[in-house]
């Protein structure tokens, strides 16, 4: 490593440690803010010499990076951003932090993975999902579809690991190689892990016409994008491989989507080549993922976290939650988005039977909502409020970017 | 009303629909329903024939693309054209406001409205994102227009529209007008679920489809209360 990164990647671990000891956060972004004010190129510098998946998409970044890093853990040490800190800063910290470690995977926010790209060199990228997201700022879904096809069009070596149950993911992750540019079309493995949500992917990115879906299938009805045959599937409660052997997954996290993302992850680090057999033990060592999934016990109550940031993953959330009470907190503050319209994207009806509660800066627009849907609910002020408001047992919480922040502060920053 | 229940036909969702513009046609639908109007919703794909017989159309916000291929569809297929013609209620909203026009701008062309409303889009030298509120026409006989906009056009009106509203807050058209009506065409660029956060507006639409001018009042406690928070925080906003 050159003088001046070595300076940088130190000088980032004592900034990052400086904020721990401050309490004014976790570390995971200041110290890599400041070693590339230093070092530029400090995120090359950092991964160089290191075997590197990157995982990005819109929704199961962080559960995805956690089982991953589980599994390629099986060779070796493994740097990860395992935070949610999904920008270069974050990647920079997380490197810096780790030491010399033979394996790093790395989560990456969808609108920084060329930059990423470039700068780790990665063996593999998982392409999970796209969907909306914070539209207000974020690209729009067809979009960043594009940006992924231009930036693996660069990286013609790159492995790619790839849903191919979401036609956006499946555009972006199969550009046409250019021959005359001596680029070939990237090494695609196909994973299958269902997809509840189908909303922004009615018309092709290829050729504008529509995409019909029938029994898991799906194909555009003007071009020959199709959903390709995937080599790793989800299967009962478990994982079929691509030799055809089926893996019992024994998970301690929620929900069909969560399988899904184990399939992710045994597929990434087959990349490594690890066996999925090896592996899948570890798996179920991941008990919550930054808060997500998090139990807590007070007062007689036991308190589960589920972080839903958008449509598709508010749908997953429905799924996972018990039929229980259940809190729902929403927030439109920065990270969050501004804009709440996405709520009526959101069908409610499955929470109808349930005790509902609601709570957070925007708790008025999501009552608007749940009084068009019929789904009957109580506004509480206050955590606390909704704790006392629920008899002994479970209590769902489900919550937006900053409203499931502010209750993992009320519950101690557990992870 | 057309026939012996109201029918809302929600207009290529899989083109127009970016923001939770499904939530108009839900909001319709409950409020028609709360009153005991029977009440069909029909999405219409933009691979199908509009029918031309409904008594609402809505149409939603959408990226450049679908926009302009919603307008090549709505041109050919037509139907909207009939459905005017008889006296149906349009509501536009964003990129479906100004499709109704005589022109926009997608990707970077000139495209061809559906020339309902006298209007005409181009692109303003900035995005427009954020909170949106006016004063309305007081001839709608509605209270304040809240809503939230994102989008880079700006809308000129002609002589045979008005303005849906006064700018008090965010962009609008240009600053200074927001929205426009002709007739029983209504257009905004309060994107997404509009009606969520304007209930009378909704309960304007209903009218107009119904003919009914006196619709039983509902419990509006909680749109009433995101109406006045929204309100206090623009004001905020405003003197920060």
């Amino acid at each position: 490593m050159p003088m001046r990164a070595k300076v940088a990647s130190s000088v980032s671990r004592t900034a990052a440690a400086l904020s721990r000891a401050a309490g004014r956060g976790d570390g995971s972004v200041i110290g890599g803010w400041i070693g590339l004010k230093i070092d530029p190129d400090l995120l090359a510098h950092l991964s160089a010499g290191r075997a590197i998946a990157l995982v990005s998409g819109t929704n199961g970044k962080t559960t995805t990076t956690r089982l991953t890093t589980a599994a390629v853990g099986v060779l070796g040490r493994v740097a990860s951003n395992a935070f949610g800190a999904n920008m270069p800063t974050g990647h920079t910290s997380a490197l810096a932090k780790a030491g010399s470690t033979p394996y790093a995977v790395l989560e990456v926010d969808e609108h920084y993975l060329a930059q990423v790209l470039e700068a780790t060199e990665p063996h593999v990228v998982a392409l999970l999902n796209l969907s909306r997201d914070q539209l207000d700022r974020a690209k729009e879904v067809a979009m960043m579809a594009q940006l992924w096809r231009a930036a693996l069009v660069r990286h013609p070596r790159v492995r790619v690991v790839a849903n191919a149950d979401d036609p956006m993911v499946v555009w972006a992750a199969t550009p046409p190689g250019d021959p005359a540019q001596g680029h070939v079309p990237p090494h695609v493995t196909w994973f299958s892990a269902g997809q509840r949500w189908h909303d922004d992917s009615w018309v092709c990115p290829e050729c504008g016409s529509t995409i019909q879906r029938s029994g898991g299938q799906w194909w555009c009805t003007g071009c020959p994008l199709r959903r390709p045959e995937p080599q790793w599937t989800v299967e009962d409660d478990g994982v079929l491989d691509p030799t055809g052997a089926w893996h019992k997954i024994q998970l301690q996290l929620p929900g069909t989507v969560n399988l899904g993302n184990a399939a992710t992850a045994l597929a990434v680090a087959a990349e490594f080549g690890v066996r999925p057999v090896d592996a899948v033990s570890r798996l179920g060592t991941v008990t919550s993922v930054a808060g997500r999934y998090a139990q807590v016990d007070r007062d007689g109550r036991n308190i589960r976290l589920l972080l839903a940031k958008n449509p598709a993953s508010w749908l997953e959330a429905f799924d996972m939650a018990d039929v229980a009470p259940t809190l729902l907190s929403i927030n439109a503050r920065d990270p969050d988005g501004l804009d709440t319209s996405w709520l009526f994207d959101v069908d409610f009806s499955p929470l109808a039977g349930r005790q509902v509660l609601i709570t957070g800066d925007r708790a008025y627009d999501l009552a608007v909502r749940l009084d068009v849907n019929g789904v009957p609910f109580r506004h509480v002020r206050t955590f606390d409020e909704a704790v006392r408001a629920v008899p002994p047992g479970r209590l769902e919480v489900i919550a937006n970017y900053t409203a499931f922040q502010d209750i993992r502060a009320e519950l101690d920053r557990v992870n | 009303m057309s026939t012996e229940s109201l029918r809302i036909v929600w207009v290529y969702p899989d083109l127009l629909s970016t923001y939770g513009d499904r939530g108009n046609a839900l909001i319709l639908a409950r409020r028609a329903q709360l009153r005991g109007m029977p009440v069909e919703v029909l999405e219409v794909r933009s691979d199908q024939r509009l029918p031309a017989t409904a008594d609402i159309y809505l149409i939603g916000g959408g990226e450049d693309g679908p926009q302009a291929l919603g307008a090549q569809r709505l041109l050919a297929d037509g139907g909207l054209h009939r459905a005017v013609a008889q006296g149906s209620v349009v509501f536009g909203v964003c990129a479906g406001y100004q499709l109704l026009g005589t022109s926009f701008f997608a990707k970077g062309t000139r495209c061809a409205g559906l020339e309902l409303l006298d209007l005409s889009s181009d692109r303003g030298p900035t995005r427009a994102v954020g909170e949106l509120a006016g004063e309305v026409d007081p001839r709608l006989g509605i209270p304040h227009l809240t809503g939230f906009e994102n989008h880079g056009g700006r809308t000129h009106l002609g002589p045979g529209v008005s303005p849906l509203a006064r700018v008090t807050a965010g962009v609008g058209n240009d600053g200074a007008t927001e929205g426009a009506w002709r007739g029983k065409l209504l257009g905004t660029y309060s994107h997404g679920p509009a009606l969520a956060r304007n209930p009378d507006l909704a309960d304007l639409l209903l009218r107009w489809a119904t003919g009914i001018h006196q619709l039983p009042p509902l419990d509006d406690t909680w749109a009433d209360r995101l109406r006045s928070e929204r309100r206090n925080a623009v004001a905020a906003a405003a003197r920060a």
